[in-house]
Formats: structure tokens, C-alpha cells, sequence
């Protein structure tokens, strides 16, 4: 990358949107300068370049913010020196129109539920949760099937937008597996998918970009205590 | 290829502000199309076949192909029909990711409020969600006077319009039936001249759905909420 690309990313580690975020430049080879971000207590860069959402992640490309995981993954597709790796999207308008359904079908269906699963405030809403999380895999099967045309990725011979917005997710949902016990990427259920997991995994810009799984799983552990001995005290 | 000759098919309901939203690209681009009106009680053999994922409308058949999801249709839309018509997304990467962006605000951020506002009965949950759809309103306000601009990218009808749109006839729909104004002149001038603008604009003031038959469908639903609060 050119020196004075001047590429920032706002972020915080645990999160899915901001790995997906750094997936993209790693898979088109470029650096950015990375800014770790305290949720807790956010910072007056974050909030004047996010005015909006508050939110991460951001980019800041020469000082200019860029907000929204999937926006920012185009914004940096489309800007990025066609040298530095296959573009994301495909050049077919009905691919590309694909490719953003899935993207837009992974954050509404498969990121909504899980975190119900999660989040829920009811067992009922946690296994109702569950329930739609395990059905929109499923669909993602069948999207992978469709998508790869034989290819090993959503984007076919390489990495698309759709690996990228669902890659993102894989430490978190390994994690999840983890922690319940139960399989997501059912090698059985959802063949194409498991090994999909594989291979996305062993690729270097994944390697890069996702956090550690035992490290998410601590993360987990203590939300959920903390969100426990919440509602603990708002009992009493 | 002349693509006018490629066989486009809008699959849709005449009360989804979604469906308009594709209809208003397409009115942009210029291009001919046949369009379905769905029964959503009696959905047809052709939808579910073409939108099995969500079965819902709006859904573009281009030359066989099923597009779903209106704000990827209208990507679709500007992506195939690139030199025909105005620009729908802009040019250049980062005004085209601003541009992505504020078109997420629409269902993010503004609509849920407004409908909260319409959905509940008078009262402080209603008040509450008044003030949050002003306080959302009051960003977009924001940025439309920042850009200085008729619309919100330029001097034409673009993705976030687009995205806005139906906004600019629910909205003075929802004042009427609930008594109560939220796009008050003084407060959004900015907004209420682009809404006035937005329903003259070329693409958009031959492409607009049966307004009293909308209103009724309106007042019944709102009835229905506050009924079974």
C-alpha cells in the first residue's frame, strides 16, 4: 500500500462488525492503522466521527469517516487499487445484487437471532432465538450452494462480500458452539457450510482479522455475569 | 445490448412504499416494465418462486433473473441501466458510501419511531415516541441544510430520496388522522421544501399510490392498534 493511504480504523475488538471491517483490507492487502476504542467510555473521535450512531466501526480515510461495517467493506472494494486483489463484488449487476442480499439476509436474519439467543431477556426468547439462528443457517446452505456455483466461496473462486459478512461472525459463533454445546455448522445439516468454516479459517487475512475464539468466550462469560448480577440487583 | 429489450417484471402491492421506491428507479432510468400486483393474502406461484427466502414484494425479474429487497433492487436498477437516465447512487466511492449510509438511516433510525408514534395511542408512550421521531427528523434536517442541495446528493432524485420517499406522503397522512403535526415548517424548513419537491419531481409525481384508498387503509390501522393496546 502506498504510504500516505492514510486508512484508520476505529474499532473494538470484540466486535463482529469491526473484524468484518478489518477482513476487507486484509484480503486486498492493505494497512491501516488500527484504534482501539473503549465502549465504555468513548472517545471524542469516535463520537465526532460518528455523530450518527456513536458507534464502531469507523474508518477515516485521510480524516474522512466512513460509518456501517457493510458501507465501509464497499467503500473500501470500490477504492482500493484493483491491483491489490479481486474485487469483493462482482462486475455482473444481478451477482452483485445477490451478493447484497445475502450480506443484507446475514445481518437481518442470522446476527438479529443470534444475538436473541443470546440477549434474550426470556428463556422463551433465547430458544426462539436459537430456533430462527439454526433455520437462517440453513438458508445460508442453500445461498452457498447457489452462490459458489461449485467454487469454494460465496464469491466463487475467491472471497466475496458475503464470505467477508459472514466470516466476520466465525469467532463469536464458534464461540457460541463452545459454550453451548451444540453445533452450528452441522458437518451433516449443512455440509457446504462446515467446510466453508474450514477453509475460510485458514486463510491469512482471516487469520489476521478474527479475534482468538478463547478470548471471545471470556469476553461472553463476563457479559453475562455482568448482565446477571444486573438483574440480580434490579430484583432486589 | 439495448436494454430495453430485456424483459423486466416488478412484482408488487399498491400500498408498499418499497414497491414505489423500485418504481420511482425505474421511472429515473426510463425503462419500461410489466407490473404484478400481488394479493399478499393469495401470494402467486411466481413470487414465492422468485422471492422463496422472504416471500415478499417488491421482487424485479430482469430477462429471468429475480432481484428482492428494495434497496438492492435499486442498486440493481442503477447498476444495469447505467447510462440511461440520472445517476441513482454517486459517482465517486465516498459520496457513494455517504450516500449508503443516510439511505440506512431511513429504516434504522427514523422510520421505527414514526410508526411507534402512528401504532400508539395518545398518551406518554405516544409523546415519547413523538420526541424521538423529532429528534431523528432534526438530524436529517441537519444534513439536508448542510448539502445545500435539492436533494440530499444533488439536483436530482438519488438513493437517499429514494430511501426517504414515501415519507414525504405518509408522513402529512399521519398528521391528519392523528391530529398532531410532526414536519412543522418552521422547525424542518429544509425537509418540508424537499418534501414538496420530492412529490413534484419528474420520477416521482406520475408514480404515486391512490391516496384517499391509502389513507382509509391507514385510519384502519391505526384504529386496530390502539384498539388492542
Amino acid at each position: 500500500m502506498a504510504a500516505g493511504d492514510d486508512l484508520k480504523l476505529i474499532g473494538a475488538w470484540p466486535s463482529p462488525f469491526v473484524t468484518r471491517v478489518k477482513l476487507a483490507p486484509s484480503f486486498k492487502g492493505l494497512s491501516f492503522e488500527n484504534v482501539e476504542e473503549d465502549i465504555s467510555n468513548k472517545s471524542e473521535l469516535l463520537l465526532s466521527s460518528n455523530p450518527v450512531h456513536k458507534k464502531v466501526p469507523v474508518l477515516l480515510h485521510h480524516g474522512k469517516p466512513i460509518c456501517e461495517s457493510v458501507v465501509i467493506v464497499q467503500y473500501i472494494d470500490a477504492w482500493a487499487d484493483p491491483g491489490t486483489g479481486p474485487s469483493l463484488l462482482s462486475s455482473d449487476p444481478h451477482e452483485r445484487a445477490v451478493a447484497r442480499f445475502w450480506a443484507a439476509y446475514i445481518d437481518d436474519k442470522l446476527v438479529a437471532s443470534w444475538m436473541q439467543s443470546f440477549r434474550g431477556k426470556t428463556e422463551e426468547e433465547k430458544s426462539e432465538g436459537t430456533k430462527q439462528m439454526f433455520a437462517a443457517v440453513e438458508t445460508l446452505e442453500g445461498a452457498l450452494r447457489e452462490c459458489s456455483k461449485g467454487e469454494g466461496y460465496f464469491g466463487g473462486e475467491s472471497v466475496g462480500l458475503v464470505d467477508v459478512s459472514l466470516g466476520s461472525l466465525l469467532s463469536w459463533l464458534k464461540a457460541t458452539e463452545m459454550m453451548s454445546g451444540a453445533k452450528i455448522f452441522d458437518p451433516v445439516k449443512t455440509p457446504l457450510l462446515a467446510a466453508w468454516v474450514e477453509r475460510f479459517g485458514e486463510l491469512d487475512g482471516a487469520k489476521t482479522a478474527l479475534p482468538d475464539v478463547d478470548r471471545v468466550v471470556e469476553f461472553a462469560k463476563m457479559r453475562q455475569a455482568q448482565a446477571a448480577a444486573a438483574a440480580a440487583a434490579s430484583e432486589n | 445490448m439495448d436494454h430495453q429489450q430485456e424483459k423486466v417484471q416488478l412484482f408488487g402491492m399498491w400500498a408498499s412504499p418499497y414497491v414505489y421506491k423500485v418504481k420511482w428507479a425505474l421511472s429515473i432510468k426510463g425503462v419500461e416494465y410489466e407490473y404484478v400486483e400481488e394479493d399478499l393474502w393469495n401470494k402467486s406461484r411466481q413470487l414465492l418462486k422468485h422471492n422463496p427466502v422472504h416471500k415478499k414484494v417488491p421482487v424485479l425479474v430482469y430477462n429471468g433473473k429475480p432481484v428482492a429487497e428494495s434497496d438492492v433492487i435499486v442498486q440493481f436498477i442503477d447498476d444495469v441501466w447505467k447510462g440511461h437516465g440520472g445517476r441513482i447512487l454517486p459517482e465517486e466511492p465516498h459520496e457513494r458510501a455517504m450516500a449508503r449510509f443516510w439511505a440506512r438511516f431511513v429504516p434504522d433510525k427514523l422510520s421505527p419511531p414514526i410508526w411507534k408514534w402512528f401504532t400508539t395511542a395518545g398518551g406518554e408512550e405516544q409523546d415519547a415516541a413523538h420526541d424521538a421521531a423529532m429528534e431523528q427528523l432534526r438530524v436529517l434536517e441537519e444534513e439536508l441544510a448542510h448539502g445545500g442541495n435539492e436533494f440530499f446528493a444533488g439536483d436530482s432524485v438519488g438513493l437517499v430520496d429514494l430511501s426517504l420517499g414515501a415519507l414525504a406522503y405518509v408522513i402529512p397522512m399521519y398528521e391528519e388522522i392523528i391530529g398532531e403535526r410532526l414536519v412543522i415548517e418552521e422547525r424542518f424548513p429544509s425537509l418540508y421544501a424537499w418534501m414538496g419537491r420530492f412529490l413534484a419531481a419528474p420520477p416521482v409525481k406520475d408514480h404515486l399510490p391512490p391516496m384517499e384508498e391509502l389513507k382509509l387503509r391507514f385510519r384502519a390501522i391505526r384504529e386496530y392498534f390502539v384498539k388492542n393496546a
